[in-house]
C-alpha cells in the first residue's frame, strides 16, 4: 500500500510538472506532495532533514549559478559574445557553426544549461540573421548542447549537482574525468551536425560589417575569477557553492549600490520556486526509493564499472531521463551506483545526452504538447526528432567509451 | 506576367539581381519571405523540457519569434531597395515549401536559387525545400546559382573501360574536383 502511495505522489508531482496547469510553478504541487509523504510516515522526520541537508549546497549552487547567469546578460555578456561570433566567422555559415558550438559549449559547462537555452540561443539567432546565415544549424545547436555539453563541470547541470555530492570526488576530480566524454559528445555531435545541416551550411557567405561590441570586461573578469575559484576553493576545504555566491554579490553589488530596488529582483533571479521544487523531489523521490523502488533499480545496475557496465547504466538512465525527465531519473539512479563513481558518471553521460532524443526533454512532455496542439496543428518537428535519433545513440556509445578510457587511465572505478 | 522571387538567407541577393534583370516594365513583380515556425516550436519545446523551472517569461522561443518577424521585414526591405523598382511583399508562415507553392498563384515565373550543398553538383545543390518547389510549382521557373559556381558538371570519368552500357556520369552527387585538376 504504502509502495503504490510513494507511486502515486511521485506520479501527481511529475505529471502536474509536465502539464503546468494555469501555468503554475512545478513547486505548487511538490510541495505540498513532500509534505504529505512526511506527514503519513513515507519517509521519517530525520530522513527528510538529511536529504534536505544533503540537497541544500546543491540548491545553493544552482540559486547562485542562476543569479550569475541573470547578472552576466545584464552587463551584455551573450551580447558580446554574439558580437565575437558575428566577427569571427567572416559571415561563413560553416565558420559560425564552429564559433557557435565553441560558445554554446562553454556558456553551458560554465553557467548551465538554462543559460545556453535562455540567454544565449536568441543572441545566436539575431547574429545568424545580422549576417544573412540561415539560423536553423546554429538554434539547433544551442539547443543540443544545452543538454550534451552538459558534462564538463558539476555546475553544468542540475543533475551532475544532484550526483557531485554522491559521487566523492572533488570538483577539479570530476572535470578531470568528464573532460574526454565532454570533447568526444561534442565532436560526435559537430559532426552529425555538419552533414545534417549541409544544405543550410552550403550557402554563400556574404561578409557585412559588423558593429564591435565592447568587452563588458568587469563581468568577464568576475565569471573568470569565479570559475577559478571552484577549482581552488575546493582543494581547501570550501564547497563551491559559496565561490558562486562571491561571484553572484561582486557582480550584483554595483547594481545594488546605484539602484537599492533592484536587489529584490536580483534575488528572485534565484527563483525560489525551482529550488523549493528541488527541494520537494528529492523528499518524494526519497519516499519511492525506500519503498520498493530501491532494490528493483539495485536489481538493474551492474556492479562493476567495465565497459559494458557503463555502457548498460548510461543507456538506462537515458531511457529513464526520456520517458519521465532526466531530474527524476537522476535522483532515483545515483543512490542505487553510488558506490562507483565511474557508474555515477556513466549515468550523468545518459540523463545530460538522452534527452535530446526528443527536443522537449521527454516523452511525457511531448506526448503532453502534442495533446495541447492538437487542435491548433502545431508543425511536427520532424527534423529535431531526426536529428536526436542521428546524435543521441552516437553520443552515448562515444561518450561512455571515452568516460571508460578515461577511468582505466586514472585507475578510478 | 506575373513574377515571384523567393527569398531565403543567404541566396536573396542573387534572386533579386535576377528579378530586376529579367523583369520588364509592365511586370508585376512580387517579393516573397517565408519562415518556418519549427524552429520558433522547437525553442518552446526546449524551455518547456527545463523542468522545474516554473516561468515563461523568459521563454526564448518568444524572443525568437519576434526577432525573426523583424529579420523576414528587413530582408523584404533590402530586397525592394536592391530591386531599384516598384515591387509587392508578402510573408508567409508554415512549412516552406508548401507555403512557397500555394504562393505562386496565378503568377506564371518563380525566381529560385539554388541552396543545397554548393561543393557538391547535381541534385545535392538543391535543398530539400527548393527540391520540392522545383518538383511541384505549377508555373515556369527561373533556378539560378547564388553565385559563380566553379563548376556545374560532375568531372569526366576517364581511364575507364569504354563500356557503351556503364552510365556516362559518376553517381550524382560526387565532389567535383576543381577546375583543371582532374
Amino acid at each position: 500500500m504504502q509502495t503504490v502511495t510513494a507511486i502515486g505522489l511521485l506520479a501527481i508531482v511529475l505529471a502536474f510538472a509536465v502539464a503546468r496547469p494555469a501555468r503554475l510553478p512545478e513547486a505548487v504541487m511538490a510541495v505540498p506532495a513532500a509534505v504529505v509523504a512526511v506527514l503519513i510516515g513515507l519517509v521519517s522526520w530525520s530522513d527528510a532533514w538529511s536529504e534536505l541537508s544533503a540537497l541544500g549546497p546543491t540548491v545553493g549552487f544552482l540559486a547562485a549559478i542562476l543569479v550569475l547567469s541573470h547578472l552576466s546578460d545584464a552587463e551584455g555578456v551573450f551580447m558580446y559574445l554574439g558580437g565575437v561570433a558575428a566577427r569571427v566567422s567572416h559571415a561563413s555559415p560553416q565558420r559560425l557553426l564552429g564559433v557557435v558550438f565553441v560558445l554554446a559549449a562553454t556558456v553551458t559547462a560554465a553557467l548551465s544549461l538554462d543559460a545556453t537555452i535562455v540567454l544565449l540561443t536568441p543572441v545566436v539567432f539575431a547574429t545568424a540573421a545580422k549576417l544573412g546565415v540561415r539560423a536553423r544549424p546554429h538554434v539547433y545547436a544551442c539547443t543540443h548542447l544545452a543538454n550534451s555539453a552538459s558534462l564538463l563541470l558539476p555546475v553544468s547541470n542540475l543533475t551532475n549537482l544532484l550526483a557531485f555530492a554522491a559521487s566523492g570526488l572533488t570538483f577539479v576530480g570530476f572535470a578531470r574525468l568528464m573532460a574526454l566524454p565532454w570533447l568526444v559528445v561534442i565532436a560526435v555531435e559537430y559532426l552529425v551536425f555538419h552533414r545534417f545541416f549541409a544544405s543550410d551550411l552550403g550557402t554563400p557567405a556574404r561578409p557585412r560589417a559588423v558593429e564591435r561590441v565592447a568587452a563588458p570586461r568587469f563581468a568577464l573578469i568576475v565569471l573568470a575569477l569565479t570559475l577559478a575559484g571552484f577549482a581552488g576553493a575546493a582543494s581547501i576545504g570550501i564547497h563551491p557553492a559559496w565561490v558562486a555566491t562571491a561571484g553572484a554579490v561582486v557582480l550584483a553589488t554595483p547594481r545594488v549600490i546605484r539602484r537599492w530596488r533592484s536587489a529584490g529582483r536580483i534575488l528572485l533571479e534565484t527563483n525560489p520556486a525551482f529550488c523549493a521544487f528541488v527541494f520537494a523531489l528529492g523528499i518524494v523521490v526519497l519516499a519511492v526509493r525506500h519503498h520498493g523502488l530501491d532494490p528493483a533499480i539495485g536489481a538493474l545496475v551492474p556492479e562493476h564499472a567495465d565497459l559494458l557496465g557503463l555502457l548498460w547504466v548510461a543507456g538506462l538512465a537515458a531511457l529513464l531521463a526520456n520517458l519521465v525527465n532526466n531530474i527524476p531519473a537522476t535522483l532515483v539512479l545515483v543512490p542505487a551506483v553510488a558506490h562507483s563513481p565511474g557508474l555515477i558518471l556513466a549515468v550523468l553521460v545518459g540523463v545530460n545526452v538522452g534527452p535530446n532524443l526528443t527536443y522537449v526533454g521527454s516523452l511525457a512532455t511531448l506526448l503532453w504538447r502534442q495533446i495541447l496542439h492538437a487542435h491548433d496543428a502545431r508543425p511536427v518537428l520532424a527534423d529535431f526528432l531526426r536529428l536526436g535519433i542521428m546524435t543521441v545513440p552516437a553520443c552515448l556509445v562515444a561518450g561512455v567509451t571515452a568516460l571508460w578510457a578515461t577511468l582505466q587511465i586514472s585507475g578510478v572505478s | 506576367m506575373k513574377i515571384i522571387a523567393w527569398l531565403t538567407d543567404g541566396t536573396w541577393e542573387a534572386c533579386v539581381d535576377a528579378t530586376a534583370e529579367i523583369a520588364s516594365p509592365d511586370d508585376e513583380v512580387t517579393l516573397l519571405r517565408v519562415s518556418d515556425p519549427e524552429l520558433t516550436e522547437g525553442l518552446h519545446g526546449a524551455y518547456a523540457g527545463l523542468v522545474g523551472r516554473g516561468r515563461h517569461r523568459h521563454d526564448p522561443g518568444d524572443a525568437i519569434e519576434s526577432a525573426s518577424r523583424a529579420a523576414d521585414e528587413e530582408v523584404l526591405a533590402a530586397a525592394g531597395a536592391r530591386l531599384g523598382r516598384p515591387a509587392t511583399t508578402e510573408t508567409r508562415r508554415g512549412r516552406l515549401e508548401r507555403e512557397v507553392v500555394a504562393a505562386i498563384g496565378d503568377a506564371s515565373l518563380l525566381v529560385v536559387a539554388r541552396d543545397g550543398d554548393r561543393s557538391r553538383v547535381g541534385p545535392h545543390s538543391l535543398g530539400r525545400a527548393t527540391r520540392f518547389v522545383v518538383d511541384h510549382a505549377p508555373c515556369a521557373l527561373l533556378l539560378i546559382w547564388p553565385d559563380e559556381p566553379d563548376r556545374t558538371l560532375p568531372p569526366e570519368p576517364h581511364g575507364a573501360p569504354k563500356d557503351p552500357g556503364a552510365p556516362k556520369h559518376p553517381p550524382h552527387g560526387e565532389r567535383p574536383q576543381p577546375p583543371g585538376r582532374s
